[in-house]
């Protein structure tokens, strides 16, 4: 492959990491016209949402099968490069509020993001767990960044110690893999593991499926999978909150595209017997994210466990593969699409919690008291993107359950959507708390208009608009998913073979 | 073809849009209240124009909406649904004729929200795909929530999430036997679906779908015993809100068992048509029952809802019951239950815009006891509380006497040679003769009659217990005057209905 070929393919990385740079540069040369630095992390992102377009086709593999670019890691790609863009429209009145360091903060940020898209394309157990411990490591300095605030400190750590802990699980895993293969290299491990009885003769479920799970406790903890999911209300509760916002959102999307690749590509399940557990971690996860969510009185605790809730729901998806297709929503694509109408309800959402932050200083469900009075706009959309996280229409976030649930039924797994379903009925209860607090109650008197920035409220537009569009016509999103899915390595050969 | 159904569905939508650029509180009222009038105009002209003689689906559209899952936006109207969008309409300009009078906080949110239920009550009606009728069945939830929870009683928060949560738990189960439907048949499109009978040969699951849709229906309808959201959501809405809950939600649920469980699961339905009598008996006589036990007149009209529910239901289980009567008897049943459907939403709109018109504007009380001797002090409230209760009680020459007559001759000639349907049928009669005693005794008597009460006299005094106004007679005349129209000559209303009653019964082949 020529290299102009590789450069235009690894163009968005290639230039997140120039950006990145030059946003740390310039935040050391020119000290005063601070907002430049917001601007400059957007056209960074903007820049490389554009290559990743640019670099879209055919699937190719780069650097000796490091990397692969096909149209899942396209998805990918689009999902972290705009989570990336409106956490940054988030950011930015916050951070002047708090903290000086706010040039390190956005260099930073690109960083994380890049580490994001090298997980979407990563095809390499090597690749796998690099890209991993990219991202965490740059999660944990950004969940710290407000280091003379004790609780954000305190959930950087927390995070760090069970990140550590499970990343050691994950290597173990995978080292698992390599010995039983001698491949690290995706492709390589599922066609061993497709004829074992060269390899392994009968004894080979015996040590692939533990060297499955040992992985999908890393890719688990970073979508925050119960029961890996303890780290998350501490984080996102002392996170600053563009990136509590950050962290419901973007680890868990690529924490799926790790999951989906690393499984379908590399453990196929008529080999490796996984879709039991990812049934079963679907059920613990929505009802113990949704029935603890009830008692939180922290909006960003509160939105934690909803946030592990919503990953039960994407996991629907995942765990009916086994007869997708009957209806063209396939299952795979179901989740994906979840993931994207997720990424604009729940950063709506946030970007509503950080207005609210900016004004009050708090996080407290009670700080949202009577805001149909202080910003009506804000308080519609906030009760818009429940009404999407709840899965009613016309929201993106039906679209969603609804996708789910129909490759729940197409996969005859009536049980899962039942439970799927009454899930969505009790998250009722700590959404509809916010909004009768919004709407409800408060009289004339506390009717003070709230300040929102320009950047923020473009942020909150933005989100709107979109799980609007997506929930009136999701066509072209979920062909968009769908083709994902369908081009991921191996799909096609795996359904083939049930 | 001009897209009249579209047109009707959506006016009211691009109205609450309009609404939310406009500022002054009454421009706002007098815009909405003027544009509520545009789709029942064009739902009179639905009725007139649509073609009696060769009935079916008429004024369809048809366009791809989303092709990778096989949705379209399909459109439709026959017998059933054209009297159904005439009462919405309808009762949407009385319900906000009202609220241009009382409603002073809120304004803005208050009529917005009003024109977005009008258009989720209209969508259901209209649609023909199953992911478009759950959509608009969905969205006229969130309306509802938010007019019981700001504009309701002193208990409204908890009457609000109750509703919805109740609701909701309904609607999701429908969505999975929507979504299982559809994936065994491979089409959203009600017709195609009822045509090629969901699940052939496989009972369970063909149980399973059923109870599924069933459980969104009867909880919405509402059936003894999923009704208890319905007290409370009635006593707290406000009077506006509770005209269209009891006028027009609760037909939602009737009409899905029509235009869905009927044709879907013919078989299903006739195995459990006894077990749903039950339930309709039992509503019936428990709804009269409790409504009779009641001292606030709003909890009472409320409670009656259950009953006279529970003759639609009744109707429409003995004509699924049994497969050896002749079809005019079962056509006669539906026939009846859907012009219940119709009666039950002018008359207890009517008595709901009663119970406003005492409540809301004059003495803020609804308890029977503080009442008595009303007719002298306010004689024109006095005779529409009459006419509106002898047409509920189901008096011969108003409209519930029609209806319920036919229900009961249906259903008792589709009970020959069964003996548990025949049974329910017969017991049923109970419930008439419990709200004819109800309505005479706690409204007519202790409301009307009898001397006058001392508490009102100050306020007699002082002028602020006056008779209607012109205004509010307006209100209600309509109302009125389809009690006596259908009750003295129901064709008009009865040849549009048994177009679809025939087709339907003829086609899922036990009639």
């Amino acid at each position: 492959m020529s290299v102009a070929t590789t450069l235009r393919l690894f163009s968005p990385e290639i230039i997140l990491t120039l950006f990145g740079l030059i946003v740390l540069g310039y935040d050391l040369a020119v000290r005063r016209r601070e907002r430049w630095q917001a601007a400059l992390a957007l056209v960074g992102l903007g820049l490389a949402l554009l290559a990743s377009f640019w670099a879209a086709g055919e699937s190719t593999s780069l650097f000796f099968g490091m990397f692969i670019v096909d149209p899942f890691t396209t998805f990918f790609r689009v999902v972290s490069l705009l989570t990336g863009g409106l956490v940054v429209l988030g950011s930015v009145d916050y951070l002047r509020q708090r903290t000086i360091f706010r040039g390190e903060f956005y260099s930073l940020f690109l960083f994380t993001i890049l580490s994001m898209t090298l997980m979407a394309g990563a095809s390499d157990l090597i690749m796998v767990i690099v890209s991993i411990e990219f991202l965490s490591i740059t999660s944990y300095i950004l969940t710290g960044w407000l280091r003379d605030d004790v609780k954000s400190s305190e959930a950087s750590v927390k995070y760090f110690l069970y990140g550590s802990i499970t990343t050691a699980a994950m290597i173990y895993g995978a080292s698992l893999l390599f010995g039983l293969t001698g491949h690290t290299d995706l492709a390589g491990i599922a066609e061993v593991l497709r004829a074992p009885e060269a390899a392994f003769g009968s004894n080979l479920q015996a040590f692939s499926l533990p060297a499955a799970m040992l992985l999908l406790t890393g890719f688990a903890f970073k979508i925050a999978l119960v029961p890996f999911h303890q780290w998350s209300p501490d984080a996102y509760e002392g996170a600053p909150t563009p990136v509590t916002a950050f962290l419901s959102i973007g680890p868990k999307a690529v924490g799926f595209a790790m999951l989906v690749r690393v499984f379908l590509t590399a453990l196929p399940f008529a080999e490796v017997e996984w879709t039991g557990v990812m049934i079963g971690m679907a059920i613990i996860t929505m009802t113990l994210g949704n029935l603890v969510a009830i008692v939180q009185k922290d909006i960003k605790r509160m939105l934690a466990y909803s946030s592990i809730a919503q990953a039960g729901y994407m996991l629907i998806g995942i765990a009916s593969l086994s007869a997708a297709g009957a209806t063209g929503i396939n299952a795979v694509g179901a989740t994906l699409f979840y993931l994207f109408a997720y990424v604009f309800t729940n950063m709506g959402a946030f970007a509503a919690v950080i207005a609210v932050d900016n004004a009050e200083n708090s996080s407290s469900i009670s700080a949202y008291r009577g805001l149909i009075r202080r910003e009506p706009l804000m308080a519609v959309a906030m009760f818009i993107f429940f009404l999407s996280l709840v899965g009613i229409p016309p929201t993106a976030g039906f679209i969603g359950k609804f996708s789910v649930f129909v490759s729940a039924v197409d996969a005859e797994l009536y049980g899962l959507a039942v439970i799927g379903v009454v899930n969505g009925v009790i998250s009722v209860v700590y959404y509809f708390g916010v909004v009768k607090e919004m709407f409800f109650l408060g009289g004339e008197t506390d009717a003070e208009p709230l300040r929102v920035g320009s950047w923020l409220q473009a942020a909150l537009v933005i989100s709107l608009i979109m799980t609007l569009v997506i929930g009136l016509y999701p066509e072209p999103f979920l062909g968009l998913a769908n083709n994902a899915a369908e081009g991921l390595m191996g799909v096609g050969q795996m359904l083939a073979l049930h | 073809m001009f897209p009249i159904l579209t047109l009707i569905t959506f006016l009211p939508l691009v109205g609450m849009l309009v609404i939310l650029f406009l500022d002054d509180d009454e421009v706002i009222k007098r815009f909405a209240l003027t544009l509520s009038v545009v789709p029942l105009i064009l739902s009179a002209y639905l009725w007139i124009a649509y073609g009696r003689t060769g009935g079916g689906i008429q004024f369809e559209e048809m366009v791809t909406w989303i092709p990778s899952v096989g949705i379209n936006y399909h459109m439709g109207v026959d017998g059933f649904s054209v009297p159904l969008i005439f009462l919405t309409t309808l009762l949407t300009v009385i319900s906000l004729g009202y609220s241009y009078l009382v409603i002073d906080e809120r304004v803005k949110e208050y009529f917005a929200l009003f024109l977005l239920l009008e258009t989720g009550m209209l969508g259901v009606f209209v649609s023909l795909d199953l992911f478009l009728f759950y959509v608009f069945w969905e969205i006229g939830l969130v309306p509802m929530y938010f007019l019981i929870g700001v504009w309701g009683g002193p208990r409204r928060q908890y009457a609000a999430i109750k509703f919805f949560l109740y609701t909701l738990t309904g609607s999701v189960f429908m969505l999975l036997a929507i979504i299982g439907v559809a994936i065994n048949t491979g089409t959203f499109d009600i017709l195609e679906v009822a045509a090629l009978g969901p699940f052939a040969g496989n009972a369970l699951l063909q149980s399973l779908a059923f109870i599924g849709f069933f459980l969104g229906f009867a909880i919405k309808v509402p059936m003894w015993p999923f009704h208890t959201w319905l007290p409370d959501a009635h006593v707290e809405a406000p009077t506006a809100g509770s005209v269209i809950l009891a006028g027009v939600l609760l037909k939602l649920g009737t009409y899905g068992f029509i235009r869905i469980l009927m044709p879907f699961f013919p078989d299903t339905f006739q195995t459990f048509a006894v077990p749903i009598a039950f339930l309709a008996f039992t509503s019936i006589v428990y709804g009269a029952l409790v409504a009779m036990a009641q001292w606030d007149f709003k909890k009472m009209i409320a409670y009656s809802s259950v009953n006279h529910m529970g003759y639609v239901m009744l109707g429409l289980a003995a004509a699924m019951a049994t497969s050896n009567a002749d079809l005019s008897a079962r056509v006669t049943g539906v026939n009846g239950a859907v012009l219940q459907m119709f009666n039950h939403g002018i008359i207890t709109g009517a008595l709901f815009l009663l119970v406003g018109l005492i409540y809301d504007e004059r003495t803020h009380e609804r308890d029977f006891r503080a009442f008595g001797g009303m007719w002298s002090t306010t004689p024109v409230y006095g005779t529409f509380l009459m006419v509106a209760s002898f047409a509920s009680l189901g008096l011969p020459g108003l409209a519930g006497f029609v209806s319920e007559f036919m229900i009961f001759r249906g259903a008792l000639a589709s009970g020959d040679g069964n003996f548990l349907m025949a049974l329910f049928t017969i017991l049923s009669v109970l419930g008439i003769v419990v709200t004819a005693a109800l309505f005479l005794w706690k409204v007519i008597q202790l409301i009307l009659l009898g001397p006058e009460n001392d508490r009102w006299k100050e306020a007699k005094a002082q002028g602020k217990l006056t008779d209607l106004s012109t205004a509010e007679v307006l209100t209600l005349a309509p109302l009125v005057f389809f009690m006596f129209l259908v009750g003295v000559y129901p064709g008009p209303v009865l040849d549009v209905i048994n177009t679809a009653t025939t087709s339907l019964l003829t086609a899922i082949g036990i009639g």
